[in-house]
C-alpha cells in the first residue's frame, strides 16, 4: 500500500498539468453540465447522455429506446431529416450515438471552436423531434437489420442475448438493448412519441464537454441554448429489484455455428445500491481483473498457456451500472477438450477464490495497471467524457472518478476472498452453452466467373 | 505537444478563402533519423503526459508469407510467448507489473509490435528491455507454437460462423487471384497447419532487420532520448535488407461474381476491384471522391441511397485501403435474404452514377469542409499520432504529409474525382461476392 500512495502521488502531479478539474453546473430546468478543459490538441467532445435505455423498458416495447435513437436523426420543425449529420459533417465533425441498457448517449466530436454547433442541434432535439412516420416506417427496418446483423446471425451474441434472458427473471437487464425481434415488428410511431415525452428533457440529461474550452464560456454557450428548454414531469423509474437466485439455472443455444461457446455468470451487486457494504463491488472488480486483467493473469496463464483448456478466457464485472448484474466468465474451449473441460475449469478457478487469498504480487500488478490506465486515458477526452457520462446516468456521479483508482486500490486478499465465498456460489449461477448447428454448405456452391455481369438488373 | 502553429494558419488563410474557419491546429512536429543499424525513425516530442508510445512496424505482413498462409501473422504473434530468458508468462508479467502493454500483430503489408508505457522508472527501462528482446531474441518455441497453431485453427473456423468475414476474404481472393494480398493474414487452416519452428524463425531472420523497420515515438522524452531508444530497440536486430517491393497487382480483366451458400438472415453483398496504393498520384481525388460516395459515415451518397432513402441495411459504405501495391477499393452491405438483389442494385447504380457525373460542387464543398475542419481530431492524442507515424515511416510519405494534408484536400476539384473514378474505377469489371442462403439451399432462420 506505501508503495502504491507514493506512486499514486509521484504520478499526481504530472497528470494535473494536461488534466484540469471537473467543473459542474446547473441549469434552472435541471439539465447538468459537466466540463473538463483538456488543452492538449484544439478539440472537443460534446456529450448529451440521457438517463433512458433498454432498462427502463417494459414488456412489449423492447427496444424502443434504440429505436428512438435513430430517430433523433430524422429531424424537428427547425432542422428537417438528415440535417443534423449534415451541419455536423460540414462543420468538420464526427457524431453518432448509442444506447444502452442504463443510458442513451449523442456525441459530436470537433475541432474547439465549433463547439456552438453541436449545442443548437442538440438543444434543438431534446424538445422538439418531429417523428414522421414515413422515417420512422424505413428506420425501424434499419433497426431490424441491424438486430440481424449484430444479434440474429452472430452464435455468440445470439447466445449472450438468451443468456441473459435466462439468468435474470424480474430484471429488466433480461431484455437485449436492441429489443426482441417481435417487439421490434409491433412497434409504432405513438410508442416512440410517448417515450420521447418521458424522458427527453434537460432534467433527465447530463452534458459533458471535454477538450480545449473554457469552462465558464462552455456554461455560457450551455445556458443560451439548453436554458430555455421546458423541464419535463419525470418518472421515477421503478427499480424492479431481481428475486433471489434458488439454484443454478442452465440453458443451451443451438445456432448455426463452427465451435462452441460457454458462458457463466454469477449474480452481483452493484455499487449504486451496495450502502455499508460498497467495498463488495470494488472487490468483484479486483477479483475479475485477478482472473482477467492482461495477459499474466490466471485465465491467461492458467487455462489458455498452462492447461490449455481454453483457446480464450474472459471476466467481466461492472461496478457501475443502474441495477445490479453479474459477474461473467465466458470462453471457447481449445482444440481437444470440450466446453464441460472449460467450465469445470473457470469453476475450478472460483474456488480457489474462496480457498485461498490472492498473492500480493498479483494484486500489487493488478494496482500498478490501474494507475497507468488513470494516465493513459487522458489521451484521449472522448474516454474521459464517457466516464463522466456513464457515471452521471447510473446515478454515481463523476466524483467518483477521482476516487475509484483509491477504493479499487485498498482492497484486500481478504475481501476478494470474501466475496467470492459470498458471490460465486452454485445456486447464484447460470450457464449458457451454445451448441453448434451445422452451417450450409462449407466451402462455396458455385462460381460464375465468365458471362453474366455482376450487375444485371 | 509541439506546435507549429503560425504556418498552419498560413496555410488556411491561403486556402481558396474558405468559408470554414480553420482551427489552429497543434501539428505534430515529426523528427526523423535512421538508427545505426539502419532502421528508419519518426518521433513526436508530446510532453504533456508522462507516457510513451512505441509502434515498431517491418515490412513482414502477409504478403510475405511466401507459400506459407499464416506464417506473417504466426510470426508476430510468437513474439510475446517467449524472448531470450523470459518465457510467454515471464514477458507478461513484465510489463503488465509496470503497467506497460505489447502488442503483436501482422497486416497484409506491415508486422507491427506496439508499446505503451509510463516514462517513469522503473517502467521505462522495463518496457524497452522487453521490448527489445521480444524483436531481437523472439524464441519460437515449439510448445508455444503448437498451442497458438491450435487457437489460430480454432480462431479461423469461428471466422467461419460470421457472414461479413466470409464475404470479406471470399472478396480479397476473387480481387487478388495469384497476388500475395489475396490471402487473409491469419492464414488458412491448411497453411497454419503446415507452420514449422524453422519457417518462423527464417522468416524472423529475413524480414525482422534493422533496414526493413520503421521506429515511431510519441511521448514524453526528448529528441535526445528518442535517439537513445529508438538504438536499444533496434540494437539486437541484424541490419539486413529491406523487402523487395510486392508484386504489381493486376486488373481484373472481366466481372467476377461469387456466391456462397451461407445459413443466415442476411446476405452481405461485397463489391470491389484493385484500388490504389500509398503516396498514389491519385491519392486526393479518389479519397475526396470516396468520402463523397461512402466514406463519410451518415451522410455519404451510400448510406443517403440505401439506407436514408430505403431502409435497406444498417451499414453501407465505400472505401479505398491504399497499400504498398494497389490495396482494394470496397464496397459493402448487409440486408435479409429477399431484399439483396434489389441492394446490390442501388449500389452498382450509386457507383455508376457516381463515376458517370463525379460530385456536385456541393457534395464536394462538404466533404472538403468535413476533412479538413474535422482534421485536428485525426491527430488528437498520442495514439493516433504514433500511427501516423509508423505509417507515414512505413510508406516513405514525406514528413510534411500531415501539415500539407488539408491543403491537398482543398485542392482536389470535381474534374478531378470524374477523372480518376473513370480511369480508376471500372464497373464492368467488379468482383461481386454474395454471402447468404442461395436458392435451393438450406432454409433461413428466424426470418
Amino acid at each position: 500500500m506505501i508503495k502504491l500512495l507514493a506512486l499514486l502521488a509521484l504520478l499526481s502531479p504530472l497528470a494535473a498539468q494536461a488534466a484540469a478539474k471537473v467543473q459542474e453546473l446547473s441549469l434552472d430546468n435541471g439539465l447538468k453540465v459537466v466540463v473538463k478543459e483538456d488543452r492538449r490538441a484544439p478539440v472537443v467532445t460534446s456529450q448529451v447522455w440521457y438517463r433512458i435505455g433498454s432498462s427502463y423498458e417494459h414488456g412489449g416495447i423492447t427496444g424502443v429506446s434504440h429505436v428512438l435513437e435513430h430517430m433523433m436523426f430524422k429531424g424537428t420543425e427547425k432542422h428537417p431529416a438528415g440535417e443534423f449529420s449534415r451541419i455536423v459533417a460540414e462543420n468538420g465533425g464526427d457524431e453518432n450515438a448509442f444506447t444502452g441498457r442504463d443510458y442513451t448517449a449523442y456525441y459530436q466530436n470537433l475541432a474547439k471552436d465549433r463547439l456552438e454547433v453541436a449545442f443548437e442541434l442538440e438543444a434543438d432535439r431534446m424538445r422538439n423531434l418531429a417523428l414522421p412516420p414515413a422515417e420512422f416506417e424505413k428506420e425501424l427496418a434499419v433497426v431490424q437489420e441491424e438486430r440481424r446483423l449484430r444479434t440474429d446471425d452472430d452464435p455468440e451474441s445470439l447466445t449472450d442475448e438468451r443468456f441473459n434472458a435466462v439468468a435474470y427473471a424480474a430484471s429488466p437487464y433480461r431484455n437485449p438493448v436492441i429489443g426482441w425481434e417481435g417487439d421490434l415488428a409491433e412497434l409504432n410511431i405513438d410508442d416512440l412519441r410517448n417515450w420521447y415525452r418521458l424522458w427527453y428533457a434537460p432534467n433527465n440529461a447530463t452534458l459533458v464537454v471535454v477538450g480545449d474550452v473554457d469552462a465558464e464560456a462552455v456554461f455560457a454557450l450551455a445556458r443560451k441554448h439548453f436554458g430555455p428548454l421546458k423541464a419535463e414531469q419525470i418518472a421515477a423509474a421503478k427499480q424492479r429489484p431481481e428475486p433471489p437466485q434458488l439454484g443454478e439455472r442452465r440453458l443451451q443455444v443451438k445456432a448455426p455455428a463452427k465451435e462452441p461457446y460457454l458462458m457463466m455468470g454469477y449474480k452481483a451487486p452493484a455499487l449504486r445500491e451496495a450502502g455499508a457494504e460498497d467495498w463488495e463491488p470494488y472487490a468483484l472488480e479486483m477479483l475479475a481483473s485477478i482472473l482477467d486483467g492482461g495477459s499474466s493473469t490466471r485465465l491467461s496463464r492458467e487455462l489458455v498457456r498452462g492447461a490449455q483448456i481454453a483457446a480464450q478466457a474472459q471476466a467481466s464485472y461492472s461496478a457501475f451500472t443502474r441495477l445490479p448484474g453479474m459477474l461473467v466468465l465466458d470462453g471457447t474451449p481449445a482444440k481437444g477438450h470440450t466446453v464441460a473441460d472449460l467450465e469445470q475449469a473457470l469453476k475450478a478457478q472460483v474456488e480457489r477464490l474462496k480457498d485461498e487469498p490472492v498473492g500480493e504480487e498479483e494484486l500489487e500488478r493488478i494496482r500498478t495497471q490501474l494507475i497507468a490506465n488513470k494516465v493513459f486515458e487522458l489521451d484521449s477526452v472522448y474516454a474521459q467524457a464517457m466516464q463522466i457520462g456513464v457515471l452521471e446516468s447510473v446515478g454515481l456521479g463523476w466524483p467518483l472518478i477521482d476516487q475509484y483508482v483509491e477504493r479499487l486500490s485498498e482492497i484486500t486478499p481478504a475481501q476478494i476472498q470474501a466475496v467470492a465465498r459470498k458471490y460465486l456460489t452454485a445456486d447464484n449461477l447460470t450457464v449458457a452453452v451454445l451448441d453448434p448447428q451445422p452451417l450450409a454448405g462449407d466451402a462455396p456452391t458455385h462460381t460464375a466467373k465468365a458471362g453474366a455481369s455482376p450487375h444485371v438488373r | 505537444m509541439s506546435v507549429s502553429r503560425s504556418r498552419l494558419l498560413s496555410l488556411a488563410a491561403l486556402a481558396l478563402g474558405l468559408s470554414l474557419t480553420q482551427a489552429a491546429s497543434a501539428l505534430p512536429q515529426i523528427q526523423s533519423w535512421q538508427t545505426t543499424k539502419g532502421a528508419r525513425v519518426l518521433f513526436v516530442e508530446a510532453p504533456d503526459l508522462p507516457m510513451l508510445d512505441i509502434r515498431v512496424v517491418f515490412d513482414a505482413g502477409s504478403a510475405r508469407d511466401g507459400g506459407h498462409p499464416g506464417l506473417a501473422a504466426m510470426t508476430a504473434n510468437m513474439l510475446p510467448q517467449g524472448a531470450g530468458d523470459w518465457d510467454a508468462d515471464e514477458v507478461a508479467v513484465r510489463m503488465e507489473s509496470v503497467g506497460a502493454s505489447l502488442v503483436a500483430s501482422a497486416l497484409r503489408d506491415m508486422a507491427f509490435v506496439s508499446t505503451r508505457t509510463l516514462t517513469r522508472e522503473p517502467a521505462l527501462e522495463t518496457a524497452l528491455e522487453t521490448l527489445s528482446k521480444v524483436l531481437a531474441e523472439p524464441r519460437f518455441a515449439g510448445p508455444d507454437l503448437e498451442r497458438l497453431r491450435q487457437n489460430t485453427l480454432t480462431g479461423l473456423r469461428q471466422e467461419e460462423q460470421d457472414p461479413g468475414t466470409v464475404a470479406q476474404k471470399a472478396l480479397y481472393r476473387e480481387i487478388y487471384g495469384d497476388h500475395p494480398y489475396a490471402g487473409a493474414p491469419n492464414g488458412t487452416p491448411e497453411g497454419v497447419s503446415a507452420l514449422t519452428q524453422e519457417d518462423l524463425t527464417a522468416f524472423h531472420r529475413q524480414y525482422y532487420v534493422a533496414r526493413n523497420a520503421v521506429v515511431a515515438l510519441v511521448g514524453a522524452i526528448t529528441r535526445a532520448q528518442a535517439e537513445a531508444i529508438a538504438e536499444r530497440v533496434t540494437a539486437g536486430l541484424a541490419a539486413g535488407e529491406p523487402a523487395p517491393p510486392p508484386p504489381e497487382v493486376p486488373d481484373l480483366t472481366g466481372p467476377k461474381t461469387l456466391r456462397i451458400d451461407f445459413t443466415s438472415t442476411q446476405t452481405h453483398v461485397l463489391i470491389g476491384q484493385p484500388g490504389m496504393r500509398r503516396g498514389d498520384p491519385d491519392y486526393f481525388p479518389l479519397y475526396v471522391g470516396n468520402h463523397v460516395l461512402g466514406g463519410s459515415g451518415l451522410v455519404s451518397l451510400l448510406m443517403d441511397e440505401v439506407r436514408e432513402k430505403r431502409g435497406l441495411s444498417y451499414s453501407v459504405y465505400s472505401y479505398f485501403l491504399p497499400m504498398r501495391a494497389d490495396g482494394p477499393f470496397l464496397m459493402g452491405l448487409q440486408t435479409k435474404n429477399d431484399q439483396a438483389d434489389q441492394a446490390r442494385d442501388v449500389l452498382m447504380e450509386t457507383l455508376r452514377d457516381f463515376i458517370l457525373k463525379g460530385p456536385t460542387d456541393a457534395q464536394l464543398a462538404a466533404a472538403k469542409k468535413n476533412l479538413t475542419g474535422g482534421f485536428p481530431l485525426r491527430i488528437a492524442g498520442n495514439a493516433k499520432v504514433v500511427e501516423y507515424l509508423a505509417m507515414i515511416g512505413f510508406y516513405g510519405l514525406p514528413l510534411d504529409y500531415l501539415d500539407r494534408f488539408t491543403e491537398r484536400v482543398e485542392a482536389v476539384t470535381a474534374e478531378q474525382i470524374r477523372d480518376a473514378f473513370a480511369r480508376r474505377l471500372h464497373p464492368d469489371r467488379l468482383a461481386l461476392v454474395k454471402v447468404g442462403p442461395q436458392p435451393g439451399a438450406v432454409a433461413k432462420r428466424g426470418d
